[in-house]
């Protein structure tokens, strides 16, 4: 197997991403009206029975989410999380620029399933050019009336990683600081502006149309039985073809990285992959057999994520790179609660002394203890997963800090 | 010059669109003028520190004047990789001025941004929001002279 799988790409530069007529001739808007014609509970039934789980990172099952979503309620929304921050990640921006119709097809079929009739992409302020192919492609949408009654308003961000986290994300829609709010309420109870909203990611909306038009069972047999359909990765770093590519979800690593990126550049060896973005474990080169699965990853104490794949050659200084990346999760910190906004900062300090050959044993004994505590007391996902790179790397890599180490 | 008011009125009917004004006012002014700040708190019905607040929180927005040109140089662990650390001290030296500063003529303003998406020919800046790819200390003399 050494093929990719494209679904949500198949058509990729082959359609304008804009036209709604175009992504019509090519079977768009089937699984809409699909979802129209059915029983709303039938509707999530079949999402639930997919087996789809948010491509974000946290997996959680779509139809499920869906379902905690109160029937009675008036006014709901349904918001897309296209803020992809994650170093590494660029697939939500590819899924935009190739199959935007998909996106927006798959929203309005959320809608149809939780009785919403408003919603909201939240687009990365980096992406300007993404906000405006949006715009077009809605309107191009609302021209040939395949949205029906379903209105979609984009909004930007402003350059702030931990908007990924979707009531950070909420928050800044309704033009705040995007720091996030404590959990429950959930956002499908209690989201924007205080009424049940259902946040998913881009490419688990971009999923649904192929699920309603093929059905549950099609997409439920592809890939890995508890983490089914395709995953969109994309490759960086010292990978030959750092490009984006996607496969069914039991994709081995190694086979990303070998076959379809073309191995490490140069005829060099792989030292280490980062899988899921800068808040992703390093994984050692014993691992790489690994389906890229969530289930999997989550056994080899790594993570899909976002499906970012860094790949890092024998060079590669590890400690230097983990050095920059607890800069990132410094900077990038929101500062509402102490254990990420201190945390942060203090790994950063322990990684920089370590990185200049001043740092001690027990300076990783320190960052180790640190990190456990910012795992278990931070807010949200960004305090919760900045320690991952560094004890993974601690664990596999121990050899690159006892070299720096007096 | 279009009038900030006019702006500010533009994104009214968004609701909890102030980070929307907020990027028009940019668009126009490239930073967030002190008056358009307090009018756009007015308009939405916060408070100037609120306002404040939000403006100060997100990376891409300013209230400090800025150049003519923002360059963005991203360095994440994929550009870090890429030779990003060698790319800022090319860009300092080539630009005459520290990150967070602007060219004495206006021109240019150097800042420091986290991903911004296009890891696939790393190392990246971006100029007024525009990616510049594979941006390499040889090839940056070139890049910034298109900029006039």
């Amino acid at each position: 197997m050494a093929e990719e799988m494209r679904v949500l790409l198949e058509y990729a530069d082959k359609i304008n991403p804009e036209s709604a007529d175009e992504y019509v001739k090519v079977g768009g808007y089937v699984g809409l009206e699909k979802a129209r014609k059915m029983e709303i509970n039938d509707l999530i039934q079949e999402v639930k029975s997919s087996g789809l789980r948010g491509r974000g990172g946290a997996g959680f099952n779509a139809g499920m989410k869906w379902s905690f979503v109160p029937k009675n309620a008036e006014i709901k929304y349904v918001v897309c999380n296209l803020d992809e921050g994650e170093p590494g990640t660029y697939k939500d921006r590819i899924i935009c620029e190739k199959n935007a119709q998909a996106l927006l097809e798959g929203m309005a079929i959320c809608g149809r399933a939780i009785g919403s009739s408003q919603g909201y992409i939240y687009c990365r302020g980096e992406y300007p050019f993404i906000v405006k192919l949006l715009k077009n492609a809605i309107q191009s949408a609302q021209e040939l009336g395949t949205l029906g009654d379903f209105n979609i308003e984009v909004r930007m961000g402003a350059g702030a990683y931990v908007c990924g986290e979707e009531t950070a994300l909420i928050e800044s829609i309704e033009g705040h600081r995007g720091e996030p709010r404590f959990k429950p309420p959930f956002p499908g109870v209690a989201g924007l502006w205080g009424v049940p909203t259902v946040v998913n990611n881009v490419e688990t909306f971009a999923c649904l149309p192929y699920i309603l038009t093929n059905g549950a069972a099609w997409f439920a047999g592809i890939g890995a039985a508890k983490y089914p359909g395709t995953k969109i990765v994309t490759l960086t770093g010292d990978a030959v073809n750092t490009t984006f590519f996607e496969v069914p979800t039991d994709y081995i690593l190694r086979d990303v990285i070998y076959k379809l990126g073309g191995g490490v550049k140069g005829g060099k060896k792989l030292k280490a992959v980062q899988v899921g973005g800068t808040s992703g474990s390093f994984i050692p080169e014993q691992n790489l057999d690994t389906p890229i699965d969530f289930d999997s990853m989550g056994a080899i104490g790594a993570a899909l994520g976002s499906g970012a794949v860094l790949v890092l050659d024998e060079t590669r200084d590890i400690v230097d790179i983990v050095t920059r990346i607890s800069k990132f999760f410094e900077h990038e910190s929101c500062g509402k609660c102490n254990p990420c906004r201190e945390g942060t900062f203090r790994c950063r300090e322990i990684m920089e002394k370590i990185n200049s050959g001043k740092g001690s044993q027990k300076d990783i004994d320190n960052i180790l203890l640190l990190t456990r505590v910012m795992q278990k007391a931070a807010l949200c996902g960004l305090g919760q997963a900045a320690p991952f790179p560094i004890q993974s790397t601690i664990k596999h890599f121990a050899h690159e800090y006892a070299r720096k180490i007096v | 010059m279009a009038n900030y008011k006019d702006i500010i009125v533009g994104c009214k009917n968004q609701k909890g669109g102030i980070i929307e004004a907020f990027h028009a006012l940019q668009n126009e002014f490239n930073y967030i003028p002190h008056e358009a700040l307090v009018e756009a708190a007015r308009v939405f019905g916060i408070s100037e520190a609120q306002a404040y607040g939000v403006a100060t929180f997100y990376s891409y927005l300013s209230v400090e004047k800025r150049g003519k040109y923002i360059i963005r140089m991203c360095e994440s662990a994929p550009c870090h990789v890429a030779g990003a650390d060698e790319l800022l001290k090319a860009l300092e030296s080539q630009l005459g001025i520290k990150v967070g500063e602007t060219t004495s003529d206006g021109k240019f303003t150097l800042e420091l941004t986290e991903c911004v998406g296009q890891c696939q020919a790393t190392p990246v800046i971006t100029v007024n929001s525009e990616p510049v790819f594979n941006v390499t200390t040889k090839i940056l003399p070139q890049v910034l002279a298109a900029y006039k």
